[in-house]
């Protein structure tokens, strides 16, 4: 289990050390000079050195690389380019707005997807399954910020339910704030709900026609008991799989769905920053994103690890 | 021929995809008003006679700018699975005929690297960068599709380089490459062309996402996402203007994966045995 777990642990650092590698020289060397942008054609060479001091720009590429990566991990993100603030302060903000959308719509996506498969595999072939079914084929082709105007246009315009948009902020309370990230959540989770529910559905059924589900069966146990004492548990490592990667389509998604709703979170500060130009809030929000990714996807390899002895074996 | 019109995937598929491409196609000969021409007379009128749609705040008729900007998405969606098609299944066949080798480890940690960036992250660096463009949706939604093919190619591969026929084609002297080509390829076309329907929907749903927070077509170009984003300032007073290009995201995705599902159920042997 050690060796499984430092091997994983050092391709997470690989990972992360050639993504960061990937975004520096996508948006700081490809891009050309940020101090030479903010001062413009006629910019005297003394102040654009001073410009490029204050904001890291000296030395050779490496040096500015070591220098990014090394502040990122001491939670240091720069400085942004337009509103001269350090990034981490504007990240900080803004996160507190995604992260509990993204984890609103994953816990929302798992309650709908859970019951929803386990009862579609339970009757397969029934009308409830083909039911189900059909919902999800909806589900996974509707795109998710069309979804989330027609609830805006039913829920907020018509009914007055909730508001069109924007965050009440936690201050107002965490019921207000929760209220706030209700219909977004909803939108963010209908696609994927759809998925895990195929995903549930289908790899349930999977287990059920294994031997040892026979074999419980011949037992004495019914179908019911042997798939909540027995499939339930085995079919969950696929599941497991979809619902990490579905977090980082969550956090990207949820870029889209903010827009829609006017959350003030990294999605809104990311499209202000590309208007703006200001690369390094851009820079910042991706490796953040990327790195979640990177990390839950961590997570999940070593969860289904500590499910599935057979995995830690095998490898 | 007859198992094709039994399959309930594969029909509805068919005929919502051919419904789009179709519209997309004589989109470029007739529409039945032009969509450049702007004409304040007509705004903003619900469904009627003379536009089947309605008219948007512009007064340009709803259902021609659907049949354009059913060109950009296919167009966008289709250039994006091609570019991950050309890219991703060489690397693919390349990485199984020298599994365990330097050359399928280095191809997949790079395609674990790409997986880490959702194709909207892809799509904000490169507009960061060089500005909004359909191309650069293209370019964003194409790189994604790379390890999604990388991947499946090479564990379709995986499984044919143990079968017997392709001992016999070593035995023959055939090389890895010459192997790959004319018999792992052929073999794993069929995998090819179900998942190439998925990614050809997702690559719709993700341009017109790109296109609806402005990464992607820009004006004029006719596309779903943008009608959706001009659309919303109105819905609650115009909401056919947010109805229709959702509807046609909609039915042009489910049309694609219900025939992605129904060619899966025809093209694999197996399953038709158990049907028939």
């Amino acid at each position: 289990m050690l060796r499984y777990f430092l091997k994983r642990l050092l391709s997470l650092a690989l990972s992360l050390v050639a993504a960061s590698v990937v975004i520096f020289l996508a948006l700081e060397v490809v891009p050309g000079d940020p101090a030479a942008y903010m001062l413009g054609l006629n910019a005297q060479e003394d102040t654009l050195n001073a410009l490029r001091e204050q904001l890291g720009l000296n030395g050779t590429i490496l040096e500015r690389y070591l220098s990014w990566a090394g502040g990122l991990l001491t939670g240091d993100f720069g400085i942004s380019y337009t509103y001269r603030t350090p990034v981490s302060e504007m990240i900080g903000d803004r996160l507190w707005v995604s992260l509990p959308l993204a984890l609103y719509a994953l816990t929302l996506s798992t309650l709908i997807a859970f019951p929803a498969g386990i009862w579609a595999a339970s009757r397969r072939g029934s009308y409830v399954d083909t039911g189900v079914m059909g919902a999800t084929q909806l589900g996974v082709a509707i795109p998710n910020f069309w979804f989330a105007m027609l609830m805006v246009l039913v829920f907020a315009i018509n009914l007055r339910w909730f508001s069109a948009g924007g965050f009440a902020g936690w201050e107002a309370g965490f019921l207000a704030g929760m209220k706030s990230l209700t219909l977004p959540a909803i939108a963010l989770a209908l696609p994927q709900a759809s998925i895990l529910t195929r995903v549930m559905r289908s790899s349930l059924l999977d287990t059920l026609s294994e031997d040892f589900i026979r074999t419980a069966r011949a037992k004495g146990l019914t179908r019911a008991q042997a798939m909540w004492r027995h499939a339930l548990r085995n079919a969950l490592i696929p599941v497991l799989t979809i619902m990490g990667l579905q977090f980082s389509f969550l956090l990207a998604g949820a870029i889209i769905i903010e827009n829609v709703f006017y959350l003030p979170g990294l999605g809104r500060l990311v499209f202000q920053a590309i208007s703006a130009r200001d690369l390094i809030v851009v820079e910042s929000v991706v490796m953040l994103l990327v790195f979640a990714v990177i990390v839950v996807n961590f997570a999940v390899d070593l969860a289904y690890a500590l499910v599935d002895p057979r995995l830690r074996r095998r490898r | 021929m007859s198992l094709l019109f039994y399959n309930r995937s594969f029909l509805p598929g068919i005929i919502l995809t051919t419904v789009f491409a179709a519209a997309a196609l004589i989109s470029l000969v007739w529409v039945p008003y032009d969509t450049t021409i702007l004409n304040i007379a007509e705004k903003l009128k619900p469904p009627n006679l003379a536009h089947p749609l309605g008219t948007d705040q512009f007064g340009r008729d709803i259902l021609s700018m659907i049949m354009v900007g059913a060109r950009t998405s296919i167009a966008v969606a289709l250039v994006a699975v091609g570019i991950g098609m050309i890219a991703g299944v060489p690397l693919g066949l390349a990485a199984a005929a020298r599994k365990g080798g330097l050359l399928d480890e280095v191809i997949m940690r790079m395609n674990d690297l790409v997986f880490a960036f959702p194709s909207l992250l892809i799509a904000v660096m490169i507009t960061a960068v060089f500005g909004a463009s359909a191309l650069n949706a293209i370019i964003a939604i194409g790189i994604f599709n790379i390890p999604v093919f990388a991947r499946l190619t090479r564990g379709a591969a995986l499984t044919l380089w143990n079968r017997e026929y392709i001992l016999a084609a070593r035995v023959a002297g055939k090389g890895q490459a010459r192997i790959s080509v004319e018999h792992i390829l052929p073999n794993v076309a069929n995998l090819l062309i179900v998942q190439g329907t998925i990614q050809f929907s997702l690559g719709i749903l993700a341009e017109a996402g790109l296109s609806y927070v402005g990464l992607g077509a820009q004006p004029p170009t006719a596309s779903w996402g943008r009608m959706l984003a001009d659309s919303q300032t109105m819905i609650s007073f115009a909401p056919h203007l947010a109805l229709f290009p959702g509807l046609a995201i909609l039915l042009t995705v489910l049309g694609l994966n219900l025939l992605g599902d129904g060619l899966r159920d025809l093209l694999d042997p197996k399953l038709r045995r158990a049907r028939t």
